[in-house]
């Protein structure tokens, strides 16, 4: 690891204003930066605790909103009774990833933020245009089984890792931002992070010394909320793909229906393709089927991650099973 | 060359004067030390220590508390496992700069022979190791898992997040033990001895 200075931030602005000149970095929970300074992939020379900033509560909006400070542990989110009865799709989601040790340090801020798990992004060794821009993308023909069949571009095939924010796609949640000149802005989940394209090393659109302070979750859409995360082992484990979903039916006809995707993209991958194949329609598995027709129709695979096209079908087409069955 | 780092030293812990603080690329590879108090097992202890050190580094390596293991060091296996104010975390992915007034319980203050912590017990009784490097991650993880079910959270293995009450079935104790990994599979009997404490015995 890279020597560097530390402080820890007693107010918002202030550490915006810290964060914001040139090498350095915020640090929150840790457990995402830290793993990548041993290995030497980040390598900031002073670091901004915002950990203990008073942004850790989670509070009800006067319009139905729940507004989740962006300090708030991913454990503390996960069992807060609000989110767990409103909100299911993101309790189901948190718990889903990580460990119970890392739930309780990670945070929401740094969890929107975290960085791909690409396996030549971590070896230091290989050229990656998103660790070192220039360098080629090593995925591309090599070992890509965990790679990206959505979005993907020439530079870069990597997928975002969060189980998080797909769910928080589904529930079109916004992000509060706050700026190093004080400004504020609110930024939909769908905008927050970027596809590849020829800056994949530019992932999200915060500007330096720009901080995630929360997460504002609009009231819940009528319906039945669910996560399915499918992966290589039972728990602790990254999605190869997942799907959240919020599904209404009437009488056996879908109502209303949101659909997103984890596991497949640089970013969770919100499909109205999907949505629109099944509003208004019976509730059945021809039904399903279509949707999963369309939300991947451009999917292209690598070769090893070809298998994710079809495991995509499938984990909607049994998501939205089990979604309207009991909504 | 020594003293030039020591003139360096420095801990800024806060940012009410953000605008003095120098960040200077060109010298990042000079280490930077920093004095912090940590309260580890109810004992305040002063220690010097470069930013770069983890918790985990500065409890084996500057106090001599080596019941903390180390695995992977990335957060993969949890051997490193303690308590910060109750609650489990990984002592590798975090800085010892960052805990300062924090409350940090390791596996030494959970029990010593004749005086066994329950679950410290409970394996023993239930053989639930066979090398030991894990335990005393599995057995800081159990203290701080009973606790987050006792308060009623969900985990991957809880059929309806939006009910609060919690069956410590194994399935259960599994996913929510899943941070542990034990090299020797020792798992069954690890779920076993968990098993016997929450259930209420032996004390
Ligand atoms: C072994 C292991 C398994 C994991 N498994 C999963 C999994 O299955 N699913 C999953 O979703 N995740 C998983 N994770 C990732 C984990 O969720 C992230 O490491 C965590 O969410 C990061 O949060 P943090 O607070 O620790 O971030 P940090 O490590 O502190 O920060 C990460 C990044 O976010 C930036 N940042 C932090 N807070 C803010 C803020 N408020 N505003 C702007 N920028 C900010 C930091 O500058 C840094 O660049 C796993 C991690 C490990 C180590
Ligand atoms: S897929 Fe992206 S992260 Fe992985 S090697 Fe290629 S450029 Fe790097
Ligand atoms: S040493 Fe910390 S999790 Fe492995
Ligand atoms: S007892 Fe050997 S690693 Fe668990």
């Amino acid at each position: 690891m890279r020597p560097f200075t530390y402080e820890r931030a007693t107010d918002v602005p202030g550490a915006c204003a810290a964060a914001s000149r040139p090498g350095a970095t915020f640090i929150s929970g840790g457990t995402n930066l830290l793993d990548l300074m041993k290995l030497e992939i980040e390598r900031p020379s002073h670091l901004v605790d915002i950990s203990r900033l008073p942004l850790a509560d989670v509070d009800e909006l006067q319009d139905g909103a729940l507004r989740i400070g962006a300090q708030a542990a991913n454990s503390d989110v996960a069992a807060d009774p609000r989110v767990r009865t409103r909100y299911p799709v993101l309790s189901q989601a948190l718990v889903a990833g990580a460990s119970g040790q890392l739930r309780n340090k990670a945070s929401v801020g740094g969890n929107l933020v975290q960085r791909t798990r690409c396996p030549y992004f971590y070896d230091t060794a290989a050229g990656c245009n998103k660790r070192d821009p220039g360098s080629g993308c090593s995925a591309i023909g090599g070992f890509n089984r965990i790679h990206a069949v959505l979005g993907a571009s020439d530079s870069c095939i990597a997928t975002n890792p969060s189980d998080m924010a797909v769910a928080m796609s589904v529930l079109d949640a916004q992000i509060e931002l706050l700026d190093a000149d004080r400004s504020v802005r609110r930024v939909d989940i769908a905008d927050f992070h970027r596809l590849p394209g020829d800056t994949p090393h530019v992932e999200t659109v915060l500007r330096p010394g720009e901080m995630i302070t929360a997460v504002i979750l609009p009231p819940p859409p009528p319906g039945r909320q669910l996560y399915r995360k499918v992966r290589d082992r039972a728990s602790y484990e990254f999605a190869l793909v997942s799907v959240a979903a919020i599904v209404a039916t009437d009488r056996g006809t879908i109502s209303s229906a949101r659909v997103a995707f984890g596991g497949v993209a640089h970013k969770p991958w919100r499909s109205a393709d999907a949505e629109a194949a099944l509003t208004g329609r019976p509730a059945t598995m021809a039904t399903y089927r279509a949707a999963a027709e369309t939300a991947m129709r451009d999917a292209v695979g690598q070769g090893q991650n070809d298998f994710k096209i079809d495991l995509a079908r499938r984990t909607l087409c049994r998501t939205l099973v089990q979604a309207a069955q009991a909504s | 060359m020594l003293r030039w780092i020591a003139a360096r030293r420095r801990t800024v812990l806060t940012t009410s004067k953000a605008d003095e603080t120098d960040i200077e690329p060109g010298l990042r590879d000079i280490p930077e030390l920093s004095m912090i108090t940590l309260r580890i097992n109810g004992t305040k202890r002063d220690l010097e220590v470069d930013t770069r050190t983890t918790l985990l580094d500065a409890l084996r390596e500057h106090l001599g508390l080596t019941g903390t293991k180390k695995g992977c060091d990335h957060g993969q296996c949890g051997a490193c496992t303690v308590l910060v104010n109750g609650r489990r975390i990984n002592s590798c992915l975090t800085l010892a700069v960052m805990h300062e007034d924090d409350e940090i319980v390791t596996i030494e203050d959970l029990g010593e022979p004749g005086h066994l912590h329950p679950l410290q017990a409970a394996f023993v009784e239930c053989d639930g190791f066979q090398c030991g490097y894990c335990t005393s991650g599995q057995i800081c993880s159990a203290v701080g898992m009973l606790a987050e079910a006792a308060a009623g959270w969900p985990s991957h293995a809880t059929a309806d997040v939006s009910s609060s009450q919690i069956a410590l079935t194994d399935e259960e104790i599994r996913e929510r033990m899943s941070g542990n990994v034990c090299r020797c599979a020792a798992y069954p009997n690890i779920v076993a001895a968990i098993r016997v404490v929450a259930e209420g015995g032996p004390t």
